[in-house]
This record gives C-alpha cells, structure tokens and sequence, in this order.
C-alpha cells in the first residue's frame, strides 16, 4: 500500500523533472546556434581591380550570409593561417586540420565590357579534394554586395540542395516621432538589411507591404487620403495605380503567384470580407460571406487556394478556402489566437502570429500532420514572412518598446536581429525573387 | 553622549515641525482664494444645463456626458459597455437635434494581435457605436466611421495600462 502510494509519488516527481528539462533544453535550443552546421571556410578574394578596395570584402558578405542560414559555420578570417588564391595553391591538409569541411576561394576582377566587376570563385570539397563549383558572377560597380549574395545563393544551392535566397530583397515599414506627429516609410533593403531605400513616405499609416510575384511591384496599405486604401507602386521607377479605396476598409492586399490577381480585404458592405481582384480587367468577386472579421488573404504557391484569418470560430483563426470559391475549413487548432500566414514555398507548412495571453509568438504549422512548433520567445512577435526558398522566416518584434525585424531559421535553431534604420520596424515582407 | 543623543533628537523633531508649517501654509494659500471665485463666475456666466444634450456648449462642459467623446473597450470585443452607454445617448440626443452635424467614429485597437486584423476590430468597434447612434435617432448619413486599427496609439508601453487607452472609438465631430 505504503509501496504504491510511493511510487506514484515519485513518478509525479519524474514527470515533473523531465517536464522542466524539456522546457529548458527548448530554450536553449532557441538561443544557440545550428550544431550540426557544416564548417565552411570563404577565404578573402584578391582584389584586382583599379577601383578602390570596397570596405566589406564580398568573402565577408558570402559568410555572413551563409553563417545566417543557421546551416553553415564559416571559419573566422583570424583563423586562416593560409590564403590561396587559385586551386594549384591549395593545401587541403591545412583545411582538414582546421576542421573545414568545405572551401571558397576567388578573385575579383573588372568585368571585360568595363561596367563593372566579375566575381570568379571556386567551391571545393576539403576531404575529396573536388572541386564542385567554378563560376563567374558578373555585376554593376554599386552591387558588389548583391554579387557577394548571388556567390552565396550558388554555394547555398550546391551545398543543401535548395536555391539560396541572399540575393532577394526585404520591404518593411518603418514609422519615426510620437502621438499625431509621425513620419511613415515603405522601405525596400537587401536581404541581410543593407542598402535601405525608402519607396513611398506618408504622415498618415502606411501597412501590409506585399510583393508582386516578379519582384518589381509592391501592393501595400495607405491613409494618406483618410481612409485605408491599396496600392500598387513600381519599385524602381515610382509609377504607382490605385487599386481601390471604397467605404471602409481596404486592406491585406496580396498578389497571386501569377500576378494576375490580387486577394484583398474589403469592407464597403459593412463588413470585412476577402475578394479577389483581376488586375487586367480590374473586376472583383466576393469570395468569403460571413459576418465575422475575414482579413489577412495569401495564396497557395499553387494558386489553388487561399488562407486567411477569420474570427468566425469566436477567436481568430487560418482558414483555407478554394480560390474558385467555396466553402472555408479551419487550419489551425492550437491556442486561441492564429492570425496572419505565411505559406511556405512547396505548401506544407504555414507560419502565423500565435497569441496566447499576451504573448505573441511565431509558429509554424505543419500542414500535413497538423501540428504546431512554436519558434520564437515573444513577447510581442508578428508579421511572419517565408524567405523565398523556406530556408529562414522573418518577423517583426519588440525590443525595449521599438520594433525590430529578427529572422529565425525554419527549424527555430537560430535567431538572429536584423540592422536597420532608427524608429519603429515592422511589417516585413521577403520579396519572391532576385531584381 | 546622552546629551548629544537628546539633542539630536530635539534637533529631529524641530525640523520635522518646521517642515510640517511651512507646507502647510503654502498648500492652503494655493487652493482657497484662487479656485472658489473662478467656480461662481462660470456657473453665473454660462449655465448651460449639463443634461441639455442639444446644447453645443456642453462640449466644453466637464460636467455634461457630451464633453466626453472617448469610448473604451475589452480586449479583443466591440461590445459598448454599460457605463458607457449613456455618453453614447448623449451624442445620439445632440446629433438628433441637429441636421448639420456630421460625425466620424474613429475605431481603434491596442497593439496585441495583428495590424490587419485590428483594422478589423476598429472597424466593429466603430460601427458598434454607429449601431448605437443610429437606433436612437441619428440619420445614417451623418455618421461614418473609420477603422485606424493599432496605427494610431495614444500611448506606446507594452502593458494594459497602456492597452486599454488604445481600444477605444473616438466620436469626431467633423460639423456641429
């Protein structure tokens, strides 16, 4: 009796030691880095042109990049006892000693039409001594740096299969000053948060940047007139269309991935409600009819469906409805507040803003098990946005009561804050592909 | 050393008096003669009755409910709570009296949750107090709302002390 009364005691107590354990190696899982990254060593390429030496070199970027992924652990400059420039001089014992599994070397040279640089580089393998990558990438004399992204997309792809997504671009909002006094900006950077440029300036708010399937356009959401109303601007030359601003609110814009259409939120009826616009003809059809709140519209990378938020349920939710039109199904289960998805690129998995209490956090859905990771700390963290190849998602968060951007890899091993102007930064949007 | 002690008290106590006088005085020379007569003067003067919901000078009247034009909400609901109920009536009885007056229901929500989302909320929130004006006489076309979601906070700290300022509908009046 005594016995059993025990046992079930102290099997309580192991239930509750191991439930602590889990919780703390989750978060220590969320702050280290990726133990299983493949060491990699970008060796400083030879500058050969007449142009001064650029302040970051492009082996710098492609680390940096890299080391980003959550995948890779580049060798720190300091540690390279040697610098070979081309293949004949390569010491691959010295590589195996300092525990490089793989190698970068090159040079950059002016480009033969004399409009800028070639990055020519080579990839080899430390212990097969193969060489698996010999390419010349050619760019302008001001992107250098996009050069440097495009070394680590290739090495990317070579390495894990999947394309690399460095050479993309970000736009976010950034808002600066207090009360009625505010200054809104749409912004477009690279990748990793260099070259910021500002594509559109209001006092009134500006939101929900979203981008046209080529990567020229941007939709987004402004009250310059009043009242919410979307638009299309082109992010290069500055054209911009009105696409609608009726009674209410006009919001959420979303391109297809054809860019044929746009799924937007509208509610002139009375009611927030998702349609989808033909941005040829410019005619509209209503595709959810509910009186709840049906927001937050993103298409399937197959075109064939559409998620979205809705509050239907009681709280809000994703659901998934044909892009036809039919009838909506809840996606998400888990906890009381999924809002604003992101899809993946091959579909399976979606990343929303999962509230619980006050607590903000991303998590990813996977859709063929059902099943919730939640991937962030909080407390305050929305605006999940999927890096084009599913590598890394981006995210809005708060630091000491300023928005910030922070990217966390898509298995949640590694965290990292973006640099990026002053002010409030939020609502990121990762652009689908290369300029 | 007993003696030092004793004065060191004495000393204490001295100046604990002397500051307790001096505040004294000066609070009591602060309130009394200034605020008495600039009561009288306003209640003299202008009178308007603070239940006179058709009286435009009860806007600026703290005591009358038509001076108050904010409206606070739990989180994530647009239900118009009790006691808020009769501010709502008393913009419904002035905007009744009056043909001209025009009316924007400004919906908003604290930072929790998403942007578009809220946009949303504010929406609900704004046409729940539209709902409430239009029952009790105001005509459709003197009210419209607009939803600033949680664009535009009045205060900016992360707790619900601060929340709760920014779930609100603010009824602007753009004609009186």
């Amino acid at each position: 009796m005594m016995n059993k009364i025990m046992k079930k005691i102290m099997y309580a107590l192991l239930l509750l030691m191991v439930s602590q354990l889990a919780h703390a190696k989750l978060e220590i899982e969320i702050i280290q880095g990726n133990a299983a990254a493949l060491p990699i060593a970008v060796i400083p390429m030879q500058w050969n042109s007449s142009d001064p030496r650029p302040e970051t070199g492009v082996a710098e970027v492609v680390s940096s990049d890299l080391y980003r992924s959550g995948l890779f652990d580049p060798l720190d400059e300091e540690d390279m006892v040697d610098r070979p420039i081309d293949a004949e001089s390569i010491r691959f014992g010295t590589w195996r000693l300092l525990k490089a599994d793989y190698l970068v070397i090159g040079h950059v040279n002016d480009a033969p039409n004399g409009n800028g640089y070639d990055i020519v580089y080579q990839l080899f393998d430390v212990h097969t001594q193969e060489r698996l990558l010999s390419q010349i990438t050619t760019v302008g004399y001001g992107d250098l740096r996009f050069g440097a992204h495009r070394v680590a997309d290739a090495i990317y792809h070579k390495l894990t299969g999947v394309p690399g997504a460095f050479s993309t671009r970000i736009a976010y909002i950034s808002a600066t000053g207090i009360g009625n006094d505010q200054d809104y900006k749409l912004f477009v950077a690279d990748a990793d948060g260099f070259n910021p440029q500002a594509v559109v300036g209001s006092p009134e708010p500006l939101l929900s940047p979203s981008w046209s399937p080529d990567g020229t356009r941007l939709a987004y959401v402004s009250f310059e007139k009043g009242n919410s109303a979307i638009y299309v601007q082109n992010v290069s030359t500055g054209q911009r269309e009105l696409i609608s601003s009726g009674k209410g609110i006009n919001g959420a814009p979303s391109f297809s991935p054809d860019g044929r259409f746009m799924a937007m939120t509208l509610s002139y009826t009375g009611n927030p409600e998702i349609y989808v616009r033909d941005l040829t003809t410019g005619q509209k059809r209503q595709l959810t009819q509910h009186w709840s709140i049906d927001t937050e519209p993103v298409w399937s990378p197959d075109s064939e469906s559409i998620y979205f938020t809705s509050d239907r349920g009681g709280r809000p939710q994703i659901y998934k409805v044909a892009a036809a039109g039919g009838k909506p199904t809840r996606i998400t289960r888990d906890g009381d507040y999924n809002a604003r998805a992101s899809i993946s690129p091959d579909g399976e998995r979606i990343a929303v803003a999962h509230g619980r209490g006050n607590e903000y956090r991303i998590a990813v859905v996977d859709m063929n098990t059902g099943r919730m990771r939640i991937l962030t700390p909080g407390v305050l963290d929305e605006s999940p946005s999927f890096a084009p190849n599913g590598s890394m998602i981006l995210y809005a968060t708060r630091e000491d009561a300023r928005g910030v951007l922070s990217a966390v890899s898509a298995d949640g091993n590694v965290r990292q804050r973006l640099i990026l102007t002053e002010g409030d930064v939020r609502e990121p949007a990762r652009s689908p592909v290369i300029r | 050393m007993n003696t030092t002690w004793r004065l060191l008290l004495a000393l204490v106590i001295a100046v604990a008096i002397s500051a307790c006088k001096t505040t004294e005085p000066e609070t009591e020379a602060v309130t009394e003669p200034e605020t008495a007569p600039v009561v009288e003067e306003v209640t003299t003067a202008a009178a308007p009755d603070p239940r006179d919901y058709s009286d435009a000078r009860n806007f600026d009247n703290a005591e009358s409910l038509l001076s108050k034009r904010v409206i606070y909400f739990d989180f994530d609901k647009s239900e118009v709570k009790a006691e808020y109920r009769g501010i709502v009536a008393a913009h419904a009885a002035y905007i009744s009296a009056h043909g001209s007056a025009r009316v924007t229901l400004e919906g908003h929500a604290d930072e929790r949750g998403t942007r578009e989302y809220n946009l949303g909320l504010g929406e609900r929130r704004g046409n729940a107090i539209s709902g409430l004006l239009s029952a009790a006489g105001a005509r459709g076309g003197q009210l419209d709302t607009v939803s600033y979601g949680e664009e535009r906070p009045v205060c900016r700290v992360s707790d619900e002390n601060c929340w709760w300022q920014n779930r609100r509908v603010e009824i602007v009046y753009t004609a009186r």
